[in-house]
């Protein structure tokens, strides 16, 4: 199999992964407890998956701050040290170049992680649009990522991690510390709808670090957890994923992602073509299957007949326990209880418009 | 559970146990094992007729769906309706998960023993 591996590919091998080749990586889709018990670990329990695929940007320099609020939707202005904040990267259309995280180490010293398979995508785009006073380096090498998620991730943390090393609040983080000897950063996010952290550390310690989760969670109930659960979980949490609810052409604000789109910032690339897209002509919505079957990606959407959109990811959710998905629809078609019915490998399956997300943790 | 030595065995992966002029089918432990936990099931309805090599159903993983063909032409008696509300039976038991019963077998594919069937899964794997 073709394919680059992360630090973990044997470690993925020894605990029973399923490899599959995902955006260039071999990572596991599951490991032997299978997507439903590794799902449910992480809504009940935990889970500890293998992010060092995503891509780590270093943005530094005494215009970093001009040139992130120039590249990005979202305004970093007030960002303080040691927190993080989510935004969509945009081209002059207003269409989706990436989502990504930016977190703030200091003044003048941000670190950017993007989506895996848009790495150098990301990159490329971020020098092409580089102003002066700006260094950019791509660290993605460097960096291996684990995601500890679920109610326990911090239990777990806690017994190998001192507390001033875990982040208190969501989307702040801790650098420069570590967990038993093991240099990290350590971040409180997460693509899953629950508690936990996303932890950085140099490429070659990614093993000694994931076998230390992994015996710091035995107790509490840890699963290792694949690709597959990655993606139905953050689907029941309705969290857009780059390449389905956005792309080139998909406007953040056509994603559902209008929060971090601030139209009141004095300019950012994809502005003018955001705010000439305005109001609106498509939206996304949740479907939930009223009928019988199992909704999938890319299938057409329709209301009495009338084709008013297209599935953009969908399956079936292990928590919620029935078959869902999100479409990109006609604004004017979008109507919360609305019945409508998705073509599905040529059956139509009965389905009814819904609020997202389809689930949110209680706190 | 079934006793599978008293099988035969699809090279798509279908089990079919015979008693008398019937047959019941379902999918191998192997077909299972590689689809993952599986959350839906389509099936035929009773008096359909379905033709060997084609589609009697199809079953859905959280992440694929694949079509369970038919080892037979045949009439369809019954469907084991439980697999609708539990699929996971399937991943469970597969050999006692039987999908249909059929009558009325006019065509059977070349059909392995378990022996050669298990040897033919090893080749694939």
């Amino acid at each position: 199999m073709e394919g680059k591996k992360t630090p973990l590919y044997d470690t993925h091998v020894k605990y029973g992964g399923s490899i599959v080749d995902f955006g260039g990586f071999l990572l596991p889709v599951q490991y032997e407890a299978g997507i439903k018990k590794e799902h449910m670990a992480v809504r009940t329990e935990c889970g500890l998956f293998d992010v060092s695929h995503m891509g780590e940007i270093l943005v530094q320099g005494e215009k970093a701050l001009e040139f992130l609020n120039h590249v990005l939707t979202n305004d970093y202005t007030d960002l303080k040290d040691g927190c993080a904040r989510y935004s969509p990267m945009c081209n002059e259309n207003g269409g989706t170049v990436d989502d990504l995280i930016v977190y703030k180490k200091a003044d003048n010293d941000y670190f950017v992680v993007v989506n895996a398979a848009n790495t150098e995508k990301d990159f490329q785009w971020m020098v092409d649009h580089k102003i002066d006073g700006v260094e950019l380096s791509n660290a993605s090498a460097e960096w291996g990522q684990l995601a500890l998620q679920g109610p326990n991730s911090e239990k777990v943390l806690a017994k190998v991690a001192k507390p001033e090393a875990i982040p208190a609040g969501y989307y702040t983080c801790v650098f420069d510390t570590e967990m038993q000897g093991i240099p990290c950063m350590i971040s409180r996010t997460g693509y899953t709808g629950e508690d936990g952290f996303e932890i950085y550390m140099p490429a070659d310690r990614a093993v000694d670090a994931w076998e230390l989760l992994m015996d710091a969670g035995q107790e509490y109930g840890i699963l290792p957890c694949g690709l597959g659960a990655r993606d139905t979980l953050r689907m029941e949490a309705a969290m857009p994923l780059y390449g389905h609810e956005m792309n080139d052409e998909i406007s953040p604000k056509v994603a559902g992602l209008g929060f971090a789109v601030k139209m009141d910032k004095p300019e950012f690339i994809g502005k003018e073509a955001i705010e000439a897209a305005t109001p609106l002509k498509q939206r996304r919505v949740g479907l939930k299957v009223t009928g019988r079957g199992i909704l999938r990606e890319e299938c057409d959407v329709y209301r009495d007949g009338k084709k008013v959109g297209v599935t953009t990811s969908g399956t079936f959710l292990p928590y919620l326990k029935g078959s869902y998905a999100m479409a990109i629809v006609e604004a004017a078609d979008r109507e919360i209880g609305a019945a409508c019915q998705v073509e599905v490998r040529g059956r139509m399956i009965d389905a009814e418009m819904v609020k997202l997300p389809f689930y949110k943790r209680e706190k | 559970m079934a006793n599978t030595n008293e099988l035969k065995y699809s090279k798509s992966h279908e089990w079919v146990r015979y008693e008398g002029d019937e047959a019941y089918i379902g999918i191998t432990d192997f077909a299972q094992s590689s689809m993952g936990d599986l959350v839906f099931v389509n099936l035929p309805e009773v008096d359909d007729e379905i033709e060997v090599g084609e589609a009697l159903g199809d079953i859905e993983s959280v992440k694929a769906v694949e079509d369970v063909l038919s080892p037979v032409s045949a009439t369809v008696l019954e469907v084991n309706e439980e697999l609708l509300d539990a699929p996971e039976a399937i991943n469970e038991h597969p050999y006692d998960a039987w999908f249909v019963r059929v009558g009325n077998i006019t065509e059977t594919e070349e059909l392995l023993d378990e022996e050669a069937y298990d040897k033919f899964v090893e080749e694939e794997a």
